[in-house]
């Protein structure tokens, strides 16, 4: 076992692991950030995706030992006292999830997709950037709207 | 996935020894690959040395009419690099099509070729702009470089450092993917440099390779009015669920056309 420390939405974490748990392992069983979900666990579906010193990853398929020392973001650090953040809120105007399984991952690779991109996206841009977020029930249609709006919210505050 | 010694280095002499030392260990580049692969069981290394700290191995310059990329260097990294897309826009924007972002920001140039995969995307581009694969003991041609299916010119403790690519005169690279997994069920690489045009081909068989037959009918011209004439050995094309070896066949050289045009 090794003792990992890292900076988790904005606090000092450690915890010890075996080199062979994931990112997201240790971020749901050690920490009990559970909003980072595990969907095919072969790096297909980005339920898992967080941040790791400000860029998108799947936590499936990192250890969380090489996360050692990083800046980390999950979807639990994006709300705050004042409410949710304006990605989330537009995923909530715009009828962007059904079961919500996908969401986390959608929610912070729209972040992602802002940070590169910027605040005014087009539907094809959102599409392409999203390939590697699996949803099952929405057809992406209203994922597609919410990030785009989410990202307009975002310019706009 | 078995349990394993995690061994971080800062730099490749570290790495070599760490390896030298290891009873089966195995080099981990951006582990988008390899932990899958672990997680599968199809590999269990006793030691994982990772080369994620090793600074050395990143960066991209051009040097003497070559792109020298590092071989820790991301995908994201190569598709954003501004020096890349002027130097070769088409290697440019095979990495920004390699997987999807958050796999792009893990994702290196060294760990892609290192593991051959045969539906990569690297190798089509490093084998047809002629390029040299630079290790921690020698420099790989291209072509000697890639053996066969997930298999190597590398020695198990033999480090890729980095890749140098020829500029080319013109250069462009047509995939038709997998629309799931973004690996391409067939890849075309063309490239024309220094007066000759080579391809490059991914996906169709069992390793990326040159397309012989296809340069023969180029003829070293940036024109593909001969290439449906050309006969591939279709025996010789990988058959899954995704293509069979016919529409594979058929795939190389409709890829190897667009890719000619859009060379022009």
């Amino acid at each position: 076992m090794s003792t990992v420390s890292m900076t988790v939405n904005g606090e000092a974490v450690c915890g010890k692991v075996e080199s062979r748990t994931l990112l997201v392992q240790f971020l749901r069983e050690n920490l009990g950030l559970t909003g980072t979900h595990v969907g095919c666990d072969t790096s297909q579906c980005g339920a898992c995706v967080i941040h790791v010193n400000g860029k998108s990853v799947k936590s499936c398929t990192m250890l969380a030992i090489q996360a050692d020392g990083a800046d980390v973001t999950t979807i639990e650090g994006l709300a705050n006292e004042a409410g949710l953040h304006p990605m989330q809120q537009a995923f909530m105007d715009n009828h962007g999830l059904q079961c919500g399984f996908c969401t986390p991952g959608m929610v912070m690779s729209a972040l992602d997709i802002v940070n590169r991109s910027g605040h005014e996206l087009d539907e094809s841009t959102v599409r392409k950037e999203l390939e590697g977020n699996i949803c099952r029930c929405t057809g992406y249609h209203n994922i597609v709207k919410a990030v785009q709006a989410g990202a307009k919210a975002m310019g706009g505050s | 996935m078995y349990e394993f010694n995690y061994r971080k280095v800062a730099s490749v002499a570290a790495a070599t020894e760490a390896m030298q030392q290891a009873e089966d260990g195995k080099f981990m580049a951006g582990g988008q690959t390899m932990l899958p692969t672990m997680k599968h069981r199809l590999a269990s290394p006793s030691d994982l040395i990772d080369l994620g700290g090793v600074a050395e191995l990143t960066g991209i310059s051009v040097e003497n009419e070559n792109l020298i990329v590092g071989a820790m260097t991301t995908h994201a990294a190569v598709a954003a690099s501004a020096e890349v897309q002027q130097a070769i826009p088409a290697l440019a924007r095979l990495a920004g099509n390699i997987g999807d972002p958050a796999v792009r920001n893990r994702g290196t140039l060294g760990g892609s070729i290192a593991n051959h995969d045969p539906a990569a995307d690297y190798p089509a581009a490093v084998i047809a702009l002629g390029a040299t694969v630079q290790t921690s003991k020698r420099a790989i041609s291209a072509e000697e470089f890639f053996t066969g299916m997930f298999e190597t010119a590398l020695e198990d403790d033999e480090i890729v450092t980095s890749v140098s690519f020829p500029l080319p005169e013109a250069a462009a690279y047509m995939k038709f993917e997998n629309p799931a997994s973004r690996y391409a069920i067939v890849g075309v690489f063309v490239a024309k440099t220094g007066g000759e045009v080579r391809v490059g081909v991914t996906g169709a068989t069992a390793c990326a390779h040159r397309g012989l037959r296809l340069e023969a009918a180029l003829g070293g011209e940036l024109d593909a009015g001969g290439i449906d004439a050309v006969e591939l050995p279709v025996e010789q094309m990988n058959s899954d669920i995704h293509a069979s070896a016919e529409y594979r066949a058929h795939l190389v050289k409709v890829m190897t056309k667009r890719a000619v045009e859009a060379c022009q």
